[in-house]
């Protein structure tokens, strides 16, 4: 017998397999993936706080329950790692930003329930940009992530320390959260899967807030079967979130064993040809074509659609976003949790609080969404911006009366480096242009490997979006490119991502 | 400025006022959270994550306060919007957990009413309603030391059990033409509102503890002259006096704002458009912060929550459970019954109505049902501190009871013995008298031994009463009354004594 497996280049669907055959037990996948944290984080940065004692503690409990014999769920003792944006009872929560330094919320969001009653081990949380607010991970308060890929490079944003901990072994499955963008932009420049499913399929209880109307937590892996077994972890109606859906959970792991049958026959998969040209990245191109030739091969159908009103998403976005955001993030005044910087009165001690507590992008958007709102402008901003969403929502609505599907690069470009575009806020904004239009309409999206761009041997994503509530069809799409491309590659593209310096 | 009565502000000056009512709604539970909903507990102790607006928590609607709401716009005669969003008004409190509120804004679920208004001489006067909408409570700064203020206090506290309340917000149009019964068409205005949330049982309706609390607008204008109708003439800068929370203080405080009012005019000085905080103490008001430097609330739809939509079904529904008008409601009984305008304003004041009501469905005569509650169990809910409704007796124990008194069964003195027993749980009225023993003796043979046997003792009083002395028999009377432990009818043994005396009744 050789050097023993590692398990942390498992799946989470092959861990589960081992675990209940025998071959390994959750302490020593746990265990595996917190030695793996210890030696590449310091480089990494994906975790804001590890749940060392925590997720052994789980993991201890699952190996006693299986040794005596209790059914368990299908994750069971699979390490997880969680998206600092999600309240998590005894451990910090921060959502990236110092002014929630040291707090520990005293309840759990629905989804941290939905994980622990689902018996999964919690290994830490990760970072993100401050409230969500990035597409790099650089506006964290507690520094950035790096991309596994490249050290250099972002991973993504905000939840770039879900996506890079996958990427960098250090956890099988992570918790996103998607506003637009956020999971399956990380996912598409780390190479790894996101999924956003439709609003309001997952609880958002428990999710600090960013846009209410736009957030969406979701499912991050490494593989689509991965991804899909999260989802239906996460999702199902809650009674403490009025706008979660009052409907089944969709069949995310049967669809996605159907999909990787591979027969696409009578899909039409529909390109939307505003998200493709100046701007787009030609290796990011490239890969995208060849899944397309790759669905084709299949058996679907490629047709091409338009999107006309897609042009004003990012406008419509940034003014929606920074509204919802302006109110969301009010609570944070000193008053009852949190930091506080001591003045004369009430309202300079909130004054200070949030002067010394937030970072620039979150003070930038507070006052976007501030004067978005105000009085005499509502209707011209917010009011216009709403008006957009629907012919979004029309638009997407047109597109899918001629495709069971539409697909596009996930972002126009593979990870830029960091501080790239730190001090040019428009550049950063446009990374999401492809991302945007499905929270606008609360449609799915899933964002899954294509290849890696021959210019600068980075991942490029590949996205496919679907009708409000068929989020089972990217899993069955997703499943079925995803075989294509792995018997090609001969494995998962992670595996081709350099090989990080593990700390002594 | 010139120094004026109402009376004189009202002769000369032509008064335009509203009122904004905040009515706390008595669900089990608060607007948006599971936490209970009740007056008095231990600061701090009735909060969740969602109340207190701790990060990630979400909001769900209760259905029960809203159920109210549309049972009290429908009492106010309002249409039920299909479809009405909840909007954030986004302003920076402490005792604001969100630092935004929830509440309805352009789309409140009852709009469009009226509302008759019945004042001491009988007259009717109809409120134009323009809105009823819902929205939360905030919670409860308390400033200690230094001035008291917020500004300069030592150090605030915060209580956040009222956070998230549910409250329903009455606005009336502007009233006009009402002259110098202004004040009293206010006050009847509210007593009417305080009335109708109690008969629909939607709130307890104590003003003393803010459950129904008043926002006077008030505002004066000049007279029309010869030849110029008075609905042409430009409403007056307009005063917003908050927390009104007493009948009387909202006669009081349109009488002084009126008065402050006239007295600034009259003087060419001008009336700032601004809130006021009225002062009981004093009877009058301070301003508070002007209009002009107002807060903009950055109002926009509640993302967190669905549109309430009601069905027409459950609409249609909820109006069959409205209640007649209590005016009229006080007009018909007052009638049905003979009772003097008194006897229904006690009545009425002591929440003992609708008991007064159900007692006389269940068979007792008004009168016996009213001396019974505004009587004996008025004084025993005032010593145990609770509500006259609260007590351990229903409407039909005390038909029931005065069924055994008009039957002779038992006399008034037993009859409280007997009540007492079913306070205490004993039963109903008919097993207490029996467990006790309370039957009235009206065995005549027993009752002529009992007199005789008094007589014997008292051969003074005998030579007495036959001596043509009556009234003298009195004593006997009380001599058998407490040999029997009350339980004879004294009536028969009055008779009985005369009797035996050989004297004529």
């Amino acid at each position: 017998m050789g050097a023993a497996r590692d398990w942390t280049r498992a799946t989470a669907a092959q861990m589960a397999a081992a675990m209940k055959a025998g071959e390994v037990t959750s302490v020593e996948l746990t265990q595996a993936h917190l030695d793996r944290i210890a030696a590449v984080d310091g480089d990494v940065h994906a975790f804001l706080h590890v749940n060392a004692e925590g997720a052994l503690a789980t993991a201890r409990e699952v190996d006693e329950a299986r040794a005596a014999g209790e059914e368990l769920p299908p994750l069971a003792g699979v390490p997880i790692a969680v998206k600092d944006v999600l309240v998590t009872q005894g451990m910090p929560t921060t959502a990236g930003s110092r002014i929630l330094e040291g707090w520990e919320p005293p309840y759990d969001a629905t989804v941290t329930r939905k994980i622990r009653e689902n018996r999964m081990p919690i290994l830490g949380k990760t970072n993100m940009d401050e409230f969500a607010m990035g597409s790099s991970t650089e506006h964290s308060g507690y520094g950035p992530t790096r991309n596994p890929w490249d050290l250099e490079r972002i991973p993504g944003g905000s939840g770039g320390g879900s996506s890079a901990s996958l990427a960098a072994w250090e956890a099988p499955l992570a918790i996103g959260s998607d506003t637009g963008g956020s999971i399956r932009q990380p996912a598409s420049v780390t190479g790894t899967v996101g999924v956003k499913p439709t609003y309001g399929g997952v609880s958002r209880y428990g999710a600090i807030a960013l846009a209410s109307s736009l957030d969406q937590l979701g499912p991050c892996a490494r593989t689509v079967e991965d991804a899909a077994y999260l989802h239906e972890v996460m999702g199902g109606h809650d009674p403490m979130d009025a706008t979660s859906l009052d409907e089944p959970v969709p069949s995310c792991v049967d669809a996605a064993r159907q999909g990787r049958e591979g027969d696409l026959a009578g899909v039409r998969v529909g390109v939307i040809k505003e998200l493709s040209g100046d701007g787009y990245q030609a290796g990011v191109e490239q890969r995208f074509e060849e899944g397309l030739e790759k669905l084709k091969a299949l058996g679907a159908e490629v047709v091409e659609v338009s999107c006309p009103s897609f042009d004003y998403a990012l406008a419509a976005y940034y003014l929606i976003l920074p509204s919802e955001a302006s109110s969301n993030l009010a609570k944070f005044d000193s008053v009852r949790f949190g930091l506080r910087v001591e003045k004369s009165t009430v309202e300079k001690t909130m004054g200070a609080t949030r002067a010394e507590g937030f970072g620039d992008e979150v003070k930038r958007r507070i006052i976007l969404g501030t004067y978005a709102l105000s009085a005499g402008y509502y209707d011209a901003y917010y009011g216009s911006a709403q008006k957009v969403r629907t012919l979004i929502q029309r638009d997407f609505a047109a597109a899918f009366e001629q495709a069971d599907v539409l697909v596009s690069p996930t972002t126009p470009t593979t990870p830029f480096k960091i501080g790239e575009r730190i001090d040019d806020p428009l550049a950063m904004y446009l990374n999401d242009v492809a991302t945007i239009p499905a929270n606008l309409a609360g449609i799915p999206g899933m964002s899954l490997p294509s290849g890696i761009a021959p210019e600068d041997g980075l991942p490029v994503g590949f996205q496919i979006l679907a009708p409000a509530h068929e989020d089972a069809r990217l899993y069955r799409i997703g499943a079925a490119l995803e075989k294509a491309l792995h018997d090609d590659w001969g494995g998962a593209l992670a595996a081709q991502a350099p090989e990080l310096e593990v700390a002594p | 400025m010139t120094t004026m009565t109402y009376e004189q502000a009202m002769e000369q000056f032509d008064p335009v006022f509203g009122i904004e009512v905040h009515v706390e709604l008595n669900t089990a539970t608060k607007m948006f959270c599971g936490c209970a909903n009740e007056f008095g507990a231990e600061p701090n102790t009735q909060v969740c994550p969602v109340c207190l607006g701790l990060p990630g928590s979400m909001p769900v609607t209760n259905q029960k306060a809203v159920e109210s709401a549309i049972r009290l716009g429908l009492s106010l005669g309002c249409s039920i919007r299909e479809s009405s969003r909840f909007a954030r008004k986004n302003y920076f409190y402490p005792d604001l957990a969100k630092d935004y509120q929830i509440s309805q804004y352009d789309e409140p679920t009852c709009f469009e009413g009226s509302l008759d208004v019945v004042l001491d001489d009988g007259e009717v006067v109809t409120v134009g309603i323009e809105r009823a909408h819902m929205e939360e409570d905030a919670g409860k700064n308390t400033h200690k030391g230094g001035t008291g203020g917020i500004q300069g206090a030592d150090y605030s506290l915060v209580d956040y059990n009222r956070g998230g309340v549910p409250l329903v917000e009455i606005v009336t149009k502007p009233i006009t033409g009402m002259g110098a019964r202004t004040a009293e068409v206010a006050r009847a205005y509210v007593a009417t509102i305080r009335d109708i949330v109690k008969a629909l049982g939607i709130s307890d309706g104590r003003m003393e503890q803010g459950s129904v609390r008043a926002d006077v607008n008030l505002s004066l204008r000049p007279r029309a002259v010869a030849g110029e109708s008075q609905d042409d003439v430009p409403f007056g800068k307009r005063s917003e006096t908050k927390n009104v929370n007493s009948l009387r203080a909202i006669e009081r405080a349109i009488h002084h704002e009126a008065a402050r009012q006239a007295g600034l005019l009259l003087a060419g000085q001008p009336v700032i458009q601004e809130t006021r905080h009225w002062h009981e103490d004093t009877g009058s008001t301070t301003p508070g912060r002007s209009k002009e430097e107002a807060e903009d609330y950055r109002y926009f739809p509640e993302p967190d929550l669905l549109p309430v939509e009601p069905s027409r079904a459950w609409v249609e529904e909820l109006r069959g459970t409205i209640p007649e008008h209590p005016a009229k409601m006080r007009a018909r009984l007052k009638e049905e019954w003979g009772f003097s305008d008194t006897d229904i304003r006690d009545a009425v004041n002591a929440d003992a109505l609708s008991l007064i009501a159900d007692t006389v469905a269940a068979g007792a005569a008004p009168q016996a049902a009213r001396k019974w509650w505004m009587g004996e169990l008025a004084r025993t809910a005032n010593d145990r501190e609770v509500a006259l409704a609260s007590l351990p007796v229903t409407p039909a124990q005390v038909a029931e009871l005065q069924g055994l008194v008009d039957a002779g069964t038992i006399n008034d003195k037993l009859a409280r013995q007997a009540l007492e027993g079913v306070l205490a749980g004993e039963g109903s009225p008919r097993e207490v008298v029996e467990s006790r023993g309370l039957e009235v003796v009206s065995d005549d043979s027993a009752l002529e031994a009992a007199v005789d046997e008094a007589l014997a003792a008292q051969p003074d009083v005998l030579a007495k009463i036959q001596d043509g002395k009556v009234q003298a028999a009195g004593a006997i009377v009380g001599a058998v009354m407490k040999a029997t432990r009350g339980q004879a009818d004294a009536g028969r043994v009055r008779e009985i004594i005369l009797q035996r005396a050989g004297v004529e009744g």
